[in-house]
């Protein structure tokens, strides 16, 4: 008891009791949202009832083969992983740059790389739209891989400084005092280490772009929305939108999309055990 | 001092010790690994931007004729059409509540979720939960959830609370329900890291001294956690003054929300106005950067030292 009352004094108990009513509304609107989606996406009919009479997995089926959704989700996940693959590539080696380098002009670049996290994507979305469409590039892939790219560059540059920030530069000292060439100090001394950084990098990257709305909706068009977009199109459609149920069903197969490739993502990244090996190889 | 271009192949050519002194100055071809990102920041902001601004000053005959002012007729009206000029207001009204509440409910949660207690995993992760429901399954949850019929009104008419259904979407309550739900998370987790580079020990020592919970946060966790807090507050509104799809989805569209992403949109996508769009997008950037600049340069005035812990 007294050790209890050590850790954490009585007088904080109200404001904790206040944080968990918070909390508990905050879990129960976000719970009622998703779980009303769910319910509705397998409800025959919904209207001034608790629960919808009749279950069914039809809305899927129908929302599947009416907005051609297998193409829809084709494209998200194509272009997620493009704008990982490539904002990885680009951004990483900038990132090391800027972390370890000291050179003229080095804060011009970084608040360049700022720019386009700062802004509203809108701000720079309308003029880069139209730049795209007058180089006839408008709703195809290109734009939409093109387009998020523009935030998705600098985040990983951004993420990542920090991360190559507080890797002691005295290995890479070591690995060139024994020997190793510019090529061997990335491949063999970096690489390894930075994995657990690109890693959680590429997955903030691919959730935001998986989600990102703004842009891809600027320049995208049928046969390149992704799957947000799709969902925006058919609740504002002409005539009220389509129905809610279909609606519906797509969010949830957004929500699934999405989970799933998280759930990959997590899988090749073990976090705490990369954790482990950073700390192992720091010690050495 | 040379450019990274110029220095580097030339390095390379170079006795060792040419190039050494070039590298103590941080000149060495390791600057060309910058290339590829600013290709991508010039060929995509850089460029679209500046094509943007110029085309900002080469309003259409119609806008011409209608508010004058010549080539800067997209500013004047801008500034006249109070159809257009009122999503300024609108905006900053729905923007700087969202992002002020996100920030302040996050720092409470975030110290109370910083001590271990059974259960925090799943807690962290039903907070983080909304990230994976983008904006617009948020909407159509609300529009289930919170709407006439939704589970909300009909229990809250059950108890007997209530005897008409709360108009809880379709306008300005609705957008900041689904502000609040997406930008919190992002807020908690942000001031959760901020909160554990604190060094503990700091606490602890005020605890030694006799300091009670509210000397201690009001005079150790608050002002080290106060630049953070404004960073917090810049990104969260960010996020806030951008809305756009929960603007139009679960908000009024025409009315209470109708914000400047949501103008600058139908400018650019229903009446083709691409300079106009233009505008009405870079004063967007104009309107956030005055306030990104009053936040960051209260936030200059604060404490900026080390916080002692981990982070």
């Amino acid at each position: 008891m007294a050790a209890s009352t050590l850790e954490r004094p009585i007088a904080a108990r109200p404001s904790t009791w206040f944080v968990w009513a918070g909390m508990t509304a905050f879990g129960v609107f976000l719970l009622g949202i998703l779980v009303a989606v769910v319910v509705d996406s397998f409800g025959r009919q919904w209207f001034d009832t608790w629960l919808p009479d009749g279950l069914t997995t039809e809305r899927y089926t129908e929302a599947w083969d009416r907005f051609a959704l297998g193409e829809v989700v084709g494209v998200t996940v194509g272009v997620a992983a493009l704008v990982v693959v490539i904002s990885v590539a680009v951004g990483v080696p900038a990132a090391y740059v800027l972390a370890r380098r000291d050179f003229p002009g080095k804060r011009a670049i970084m608040l360049l790389f700022l720019l386009p996290v700062l802004m509203p994507p809108i701000t720079y979305g309308i003029p880069l739209a139209t730049v795209m469409y007058s180089f006839g590039l408008g709703r195809t892939l290109t734009a939409v891989v093109l387009v998020n790219l523009v935030p998705s560059v600098p985040f990983v540059i951004l993420t990542m400084t920090p991360f190559i920030e507080q890797i002691n530069p005295a290995i890479e000292s070591a690995a060139r005092m024994c020997g190793a060439r510019t090529r061997q100090v990335f491949t063999r001394v970096l690489a390894p280490l930075l994995v657990p950084g690109i890693l959680a990098a590429a997955i903030l990257v691919l959730v935001r772009t998986v989600g990102l709305f703004e842009l891809t909706f600027l320049v995208s068009g049928p046969g390149s929305d992704t799957l947000v977009v799709a969902i925006y199109r058919g609740m504002t459609s002409a005539g009220g939108g389509e129905a809610r149920q279909l609606i519906s069903a797509m969010s949830v197969i957004y929500t699934a999309t999405m989970l799933v490739m998280l759930v990959a993502a997590l899988r090749f990244v073990n976090p705490t055990q990369l954790v482990a090996q950073v700390k192992e190889t720091r010690d050495d | 001092m040379s450019s990274s271009g110029g220095g580097g192949p030339r390095a390379g050519r170079a006795t060792a010790s040419l190039r050494h002194r070039l590298a103590e100055r941080g000149v060495d071809p390791i600057l060309l690994l910058l290339v590829p990102g600013l290709v991508v920041a010039v060929a995509l902001f850089v460029y679209p931007f500046s094509y943007g601004i110029g085309l900002t000053v080469q309003p259409t005959a119609a806008m011409q004729e209608q508010w004058g002012g010549g080539i800067f007729a997209n500013y004047v009206a801008f500034f006249r059409d109070p159809f257009v000029f009122d999503s300024v207001g609108i905006t900053m009204r729905l923007a700087l509540p969202a992002a002020l509440f996100n920030v302040l409910a996050s720092v409470p949660v975030a110290m109370v979720l910083r001590h271990r207690f059974r259960g925090k995993r799943l807690l962290t992760s039903l907070l983080v939960l909304p990230i994976t429901l983008g904006t617009v399954l948020t909407a159509q949850g609300l529009l289930i959830f919170a709407g006439r019929q939704g589970w909300i009104n009909r229990t809250l008419l059950e108890i007997g609370l209530i005897d008409e259904p709360l108009k809880l979407v379709n306008n300005y309550l609705g957008v900041m329900f689904s502000l609040v739900i997406t930008g919190f998370p992002f807020a908690f987790l942000l001031i959760s890291s901020y909160l554990s580079g604190i060094d503990p020990s700091l606490e602890r020592a005020a605890k030694t001294l006799g300091a009670g919970w509210w000397q201690r946060f009001r005079r150790i966790i608050l002002p080290l956690l106060a630049p953070g807090l404004a960073t917090t507050f810049v990104l969260t509104f960010v996020l806030a003054f951008s809305v756009f799809p929960s603007a139009r989805l679960v908000g009024d569209a025409m009315g209470e929300t109708r914000v400047m992403s949501l103008m600058a949109f139908r400018a650019f996508g229903e009446q083709n106005d691409y300079a106009m769009a233009s505008t009405i997008a870079l004063m967007m950037g104009a309107v956030e950067l005055i306030v990104v600049v009053a936040v960051l340069g209260l936030r200059s005035l604060l404490y900026r030292g080390t916080t002692g812990g981990k982070g």
